[in-house]
């Protein structure tokens, strides 16, 4: 049932919006747009040897994204841009259910959106948002 | 003519094999009525050939199947000559026919007028063609409820005006442009005007030579026929003074390796093999929407959309997004739920089988007229009753309770 999505676990992790805001000085920004729901994400970062020491997002968006958004948020501090990469490829293997357990507790209460396929962008859009900011 | 919604529902196989299924999503698409499933089955079965020049029994049979559909076409538009209907695959194919055929003949400064309320489909293809001639796009602003502000006009259609394109019913607001002073002052302005028709021919059908535009475009799967065809009706001397967009077979008159001539209208306009099938089973529809009580279906589907904005106006931090009242407007309601995306609601409704539609609706400078990312669209159509409705209401109380 669609409800499934919205378990507490989602809804807590999109409320506590762990990391929403802006850094002073971000050493990288990215901004990603969901073409389907006009969804906007604002990832910014401060970097020490590659690594993410601060991070901080703005989501215009879902539930989904809100969440997905915060449990970057929670985690993300101590990644380079392979490990960024590699978790994306976690969530986006959670989504397709292939895949290990993934690195991060909070994906796994993403896996009732598998059988939304039209909603996996917005679990995706703050992972590949994060990607490009690592790359820029 | 008397009318009975639940009559009008079993002439859709889809509705009838999903009793429990609530579709407001008609604004996306109508069902596929039983006169056009029945069209395609016949067609597909009896005289399935390519159009144009077959000899054989079969091809003549698909030929007489497919300008009968033009014909058909023609009747639900109150066209003068079936030649003036052109088939395409669709709304935006036939927006984009005019944004080429008629728009590359533009200089740079001419300039093309829309509105601020247009899909997406009767907007981009004016930023391609400004991309590619120089034309300016000016925009009639929108008035209170997001209804086009007809009183300054005069600011966007100007005398340099070449073109107006405007939609004759919003996917959004389902507010009905008042068209008469915008073709005024289009003509007063040697302009062309084309009239975006996707929502509207869904309620009815549609006089486009009472409503003065030279171009018309709807699309099949808006009127209960399949998707992958729709129409571009153009006064006819407005298509004989267009060149072709798509060039191919079935579009000339004479070719050699030197040179080309093309075929009159409507064929000019048809290159390549037509969507045959879906051509016939949309005139199927025509024909039959075009035999049913309007005037009882109207106020049907305006009694219910009255039913669904009043149970729509109690619940706690809704925004309407277009006007209220009834008078010159579709059955069409889109609204934001304050600190709820419309995705999230559209996903708890499906779960109570309600088919509604969230999102930016293609619609994004209309969005940002009303300052949101998005909204939640619930569109009626005459096979919808007020059962539909209230499970649309239940499940945005269940949405308020889970979602907030």
């Amino acid at each position: 049932m669609n409800d499934d999505l919205y378990q507490q676990a989602i809804l807590d992790l999109a409320k506590s919006a762990d990391g929403a805001g802006r850094l002073e000085a971000p050493d990288a920004t990215a901004q990603g747009d969901s073409p389907l729901c006009g969804d906007r994400v604002r990832m910014e970062v401060k970097l020490e040897n590659g690594r993410i020491a601060a991070l901080a997002h703005e989501v215009k968006g879902c539930l989904l994204c809100r969440a997905a958004a915060a449990a970057i948020g929670r985690h993300a501090r101590g990644l380079d841009a392979a490990q960024v990469a590699a978790l994306r490829g976690e969530a986006a293997a959670l989504l397709a259910g292939a895949g290990a357990a993934p690195s991060w507790p909070e994906l796994a209460s993403f896996a009732p959106v598998r059988p939304h396929r039209n909603r996996h962008g917005c679990v995706l859009l703050p992972f590949d948002t994060l990607c490009a900011a690592m790359k820029a | 003519m008397k009318f009975s919604a639940h009559e009008w529902r079993s002439h859709f196989p889809l509705l009838a094999n999903h009793p429990r299924l609530h579709y407001l999503d008609n604004a996306a698409t109508g069902q596929l009525c039983a006169a056009a499933f029945d069209a395609v089955t016949h067609h597909e079965l009896t005289q399935r050939a390519n159009v144009l020049r077959g000899t054989y029994k079969l091809a003549e049979a698909a030929d007489a199947a497919y300008e009968n559909a033009r014909k058909q076409a023609a009747a639900y538009l109150h066209a003068v000559s079936a030649d003036e209907v052109v088939f395409t695959a669709g709304t935006t194919a036939s927006i984009n026919l005019v944004a080429h055929a008629f728009g590359d003949g533009l200089n740079p400064g001419d300039e093309v007028a829309l509105s601020l309320a247009e899909h997406h489909s009767n907007l981009v293809p004016w930023q391609m063609l400004r991309a590619r001639r120089g034309v300016v796009l000016r925009f009639i602003p929108l008035a209170a409820e997001g209804r086009l502000d007809l009183a300054r006009l005069d600011e966007t259609i100007t005398p340099r005006c070449k073109l107006v394109a405007v939609t004759h019913a919003s996917n959004v607001t389902g507010a009905v442009t008042d068209l008469a002073p915008i073709v005024a002052a289009a003509r007063a302005a040697g302009a062309r005007v084309l009239v975006d028709g996707a929502q509207a021919v869904q309620h009815g059908p549609v006089d486009v030579h009472a409503l003065g535009a030279d171009f018309y475009a709807f699309s099949g799967h808006k009127v209960f026929a399949p998707n992958g065809v729709g129409v571009l009706w153009g006064r006819a001397e407005a298509l004989a003074q267009l060149p072709p967009f798509l060039g191919g077979g079935g579009m000339i008159g004479r070719v050699s390796v030197e040179e080309m001539t093309y075929a009159p209208p409507p064929r000019r306009f048809e290159a390549g093999t037509p969507p045959i099938a879906q051509a016939v089973a949309l005139g199927a529809a025509l024909d039959w929407l075009r035999a049913q009580p309007w005037e009882a279906m109207r106020a049907h589907t305006k009694q219910l959309a009255q039913h669904l904005v009043d149970g729509l106006a109690v619940l706690p931090g809704l925004t309407f997004l277009g006007p209220r009242d009834m008078a010159d407007r579709l059955p069409i309601v889109a609204f934001s739920l304050a600190g709820i995306h419309p995705h999230d609601a559209c996903q708890v409704l499906d779960a109570h089988h309600v088919a509604v539609r969230g999102g930016h609706h293609c619609a994004q400078p209309l969005m940002a007229h009303f300052g949101v990312e998005g909204a939640v669209r619930a569109s009626l159509a005459p096979y919808n009753t007020e059962a539909d409705v209230d499970a649309l209401l239940a499940g945005l109380r269940e949405a308020l309770k889970k979602l907030k």
